[in-house]
């Protein structure tokens, strides 16, 4: 497991952004957020990003001054923001349920915090800020009559106005439908462009924060998993759950038996893959060998495998056309499933059930990430696959027991909450 | 046969339909569907879903039958009879038996005679009204937002003096306020009282019970109103530089004035016409007009003036209700 990159610093620095230092919170027993360090850059698009009940928004509210942390620092800017309430904080936050005053209309729902910081020039602050979200005219509206989306432009607006140095984001497009949540975060990314805020961005939903964000921060139990730019995280997760909850994968248990060159030679289930080594994150003993749906390919018999490819002898279980692709579920000799992902690019019919096919990959396409001792086993709780899956009826083929490669994966995905 | 499957036609999106015209300002769950029913449509069948949408539009007023009637013969018949009577000619006696002359000249009679007491029945119910808001505000967000658990036995607490009578309750507070009573012996001794200064018999014994009685029709409502008051929006005040006081001031009071209203108004209305607690806490010179009233139907006797004055503190209770909705606006009615 890596540590989180680039701990804050714990005293106030000349570091410009926000910087969270061993931040904690308990209730009771049960710690929420444990020791979390993390740093954000000005200016960023960050994306806090993880399963429900990980601590996401206990970080975030902490941040805004609204749970008071157990320990641990908040300091944006160099400035220690930890003591102070919320009111007294130059962040601002749009609410997961917006919490747009019902009482208030729009022009004054955007004009509260500016009112009572007691500033000049409410009226044009509040008409540019109303412009930017493209809710002109708008202002005498109350919230009830107003659409989700319409709501949503208003709460963003209501922090925006504020001009904070650091926006928080909760959870933000959730309450949308799918259509309207792409068209918001075309929107979220456009007024961040703009107006340059550092965004905190809390999600759940994994195609969000890579959309939208710069850097993406995996949160897991209370702890930061990995952090770095969405490709990174995506190609090369550093644990099974980063692999598993960014995306979809193919997780084999293997066991490092050797070393040839570069690659690492592994053993998984009787047949023998390598992974360079560059890509392993866990190096010897029992590992999980990841690759990506979209990177294996089907070929006919165990002759059409290229040379210095790996290939495990399937059978096509499932096939879901999705329109711009067609998935598959193969099933190994062993009874494990595999997935893999063909585009629709060209005019080949998609293969029927039942089809002998090899499933085979580049082995730079490949990585390795550490497998805790007892976690092959069906159900075990470290298994990835008990890992919340964010993307629900998607993909095809996503019945029971149909979610994932890896031993753990017979386990039905967790409903969502 | 067109009828027969109208008289059988399930109708709940049709009863919600007629519904919603109704509380228009209320956030109904929207129920979308159309009022025809998930059957099988066709030409014989929307006419008969136009008819069934008819019946469930009158059910609504079909609901309210039993309670109209009731209000009708209880309430319109008898405020008519009083109405009458402050009309009778007033040289009438109930032995005699009154004529109905239009002696429209008792109102201004007994509106000269009787304008400190009206006055004092309006400055008692707006004092108590006030001391009720006042003592009764904090003790409805404490039990709303900070009694957690304990919640459901502070009301129960709230309520509790309802389990003995009103009589009773006024009763004891006499022996409370009472001049050997412990509240003047102490009041007297840190010299807030002069040595013979008492409580009883005065207009501050009166609003003090009239506090007392009708606290809980001001926490209840409050209460109500404060329990549902969503705490994202003063997360989201303090998020935007909101402190206490200005949260209090921007939020939490705007978004309770529905429980203000109903607990003013159901503090103020019954204290307005209240004689019990200034027949037994106070003195005749500070009676307010329901004790006027209340003497001159079972003493005096004397029924058109009682009738008139009777007349009188209902359309003044009435005016002064008005203006003071219309003070605080519509939303605090409707509450959003």
């Amino acid at each position: 497991m890596t540590g989180p990159a680039g701990p804050g610093p714990a005293a106030g620095g000349a570091t410009r952004g926000l910087a969270l230092a061993g931040l904690t919170k308990r209730y009771g027993s049960h710690t929420v957020v444990d020791g979390l360090h993390l740093h954000v850059p000005e200016g960023a698009f960050f994306a806090l990003l993880g399963p429900s009940g990980c601590g996401k928004t206990t970080t975030l509210r902490m941040v805004a001054g609204l749970v008071e942390p157990t320990a641990g620092t908040v300091h944006l800017d160099g400035r220690d923001l930890t003591p102070l309430r919320p009111y007294r904080r130059p962040v601002n936050t749009v609410f997961q349920s917006y919490a747009l005053f019902p009482h208030l209309d729009v022009g004054e729902n955007v004009a509260f915090g500016l009112r009572r910081r007691g500033v000049s020039g409410v009226a044009r602050r509040v008409a540019e800020v109303l412009a930017l979200v493209q809710l002109d005219g708008f202002q005498r509206r109350r919230p009830a009559q107003l659409s989700g989306g319409q709501q949503q432009r208003v709460a963003l607006a209501r922090a925006l106005v504020n001009e904070p140095r650091l926006l928080l984001l909760d959870e933000p497009l959730g309450a949308l439908d799918l259509q309207l949540r792409r068209r918001m975060q075309a929107e979220l990314k456009r007024v961040q462009t703009e107006v340059g805020v550092t965004f905190l961005h809390v999600t759940h939903d994994q195609d969000e924060a890579m959309w939208l964000a710069d850097t993406v921060a995996v949160m897991n139990n209370g702890r930061v998993e990995q952090v770095g730019p969405p490709a990174q995280v995506y190609q090369f997760p550093a644990t099974a759950f980063v692999a598993d909850f960014l995306g979809r994968c193919n997780l084999l248990a293997a066991e490092v038996v050797g070393r040839s060159g570069d690659d690492l030679l592994l053993d998984a289930h009787g047949s023998r893959f390598a992974v360079p080594a560059a890509r392993a994150r866990a190096s010897r003993g029992r590992v999980w060998l990841g690759v990506r749906p979209e990177k294996v390919r089907l070929v006919a018999g165990a002759a059409g495998v290229p040379a210095g490819a790996n290939g495990v002898r399937c059978v096509v279980a499932e096939t879901g056309y999705g329109g711009v692709g067609t998935e598959y579920l193969l099933r190994t000799g062993w009874g494990q499933q595999l997935r893999a992902f063909r585009a629709n690019a060209d005019d080949a019919a998609p293969l029927p059930p039942g089809t002998p096919v090899t499933a085979v990959w580049r082995p730079a396409h490949a990585f390795l990430v550490e497998r805790s001792p007892g976690a092959d086993g069906p159900g075990h709780a470290d298994g990835p696959g008990h890992a919340h899956r964010p993307r629900g009826g998607e993909g095809t083929g996503d019945h029971q027991g149909a979610g994932l490669a890896g031993p753990g994966g017979h386990a039905p995905a967790p409903a969502s909450a | 046969m067109s009828d027969a499957r109208s008289s059988a036609q399930p109708t709940p999106a049709g009863s919600s339909y007629a519904g919603s015209s109704w509380g228009s300002a209320h956030a109904g769950p929207p129920s979308g569907s159309p009022p025809a029913g998930p059957s099988p449509a066709g030409p014989p069948r929307a006419a008969a879903s136009a008819v069934g949408r008819r019946r469930s539009r009158a059910r609504p007023y079909l609901l309210a039958l039993p309670g109209v009637l009731w209000l009708l013969l209880f309430f319109l018949l008898p405020v008519g009879q009083l109405v009458a009577t402050s009309l009778y000619d007033p040289a009438g006696s109930l032995e005699a038996g009154y004529a109905m002359t239009w002696a429209v000249g008792t109102y201004p009679e007994v509106l000269v005679e009787y304008r400190w007491h009206l006055a004092r029945a309006f400055g008692y119910a707006a004092l108590a009204t006030l001391c009720c808001l006042l003592l009764g505000y904090p003790l409805a967000y404490a039990i709303a937002r900070r009694a957690g658990r304990w919640r459901h036995l502070l009301l129960v607490c709230v309520v509790a003096p309802f389990f003995t009578s009103f009589l009773v309750r006024t009763l004891a507070w006499k022996t409370i306020l009472s001049d050997q009573g412990p509240v003047v012996g102490a009041l007297r001794a840190v010299h807030l009282l002069a040595a013979d200064g008492r409580l009883l018999a005065s207009g501050t014994a009166v609003v003090a019970g009239l506090t007392y009685n009708f606290l809980p029709f001001m926490v209840l409502p409050l209460y109500a109103s404060l329990e549902r008051l969503d705490g994202r929006l003063l997360d989201a005040a303090a998020d935007l530089y909101a402190g206490p006081v200005q949260r209090f001031r921007t939020v939490v009071l705007p978004l309770s004035l529905p429980g203000v209203a109903a607990g003013t108004l159901l503090t103020f209305i019954p204290a307005a016409g209240d004689y019990v607690n200034a027949e037994l806490l106070g003195t005749p010179r500070t009676h307010p007009v329901g004790n006027v009233i209340e003497s001159a139907f079972l003493v005096s006797l004397d029924y058109p003036r009682a009738a008139a004055l009777s007349v009188l503190l209902m359309t003044a209770t009435l005016a002064l209700v008005v203006g003071y909705l219309r003070r605080l606006g519509r939303d605090a009615l409707v509450g959003r």
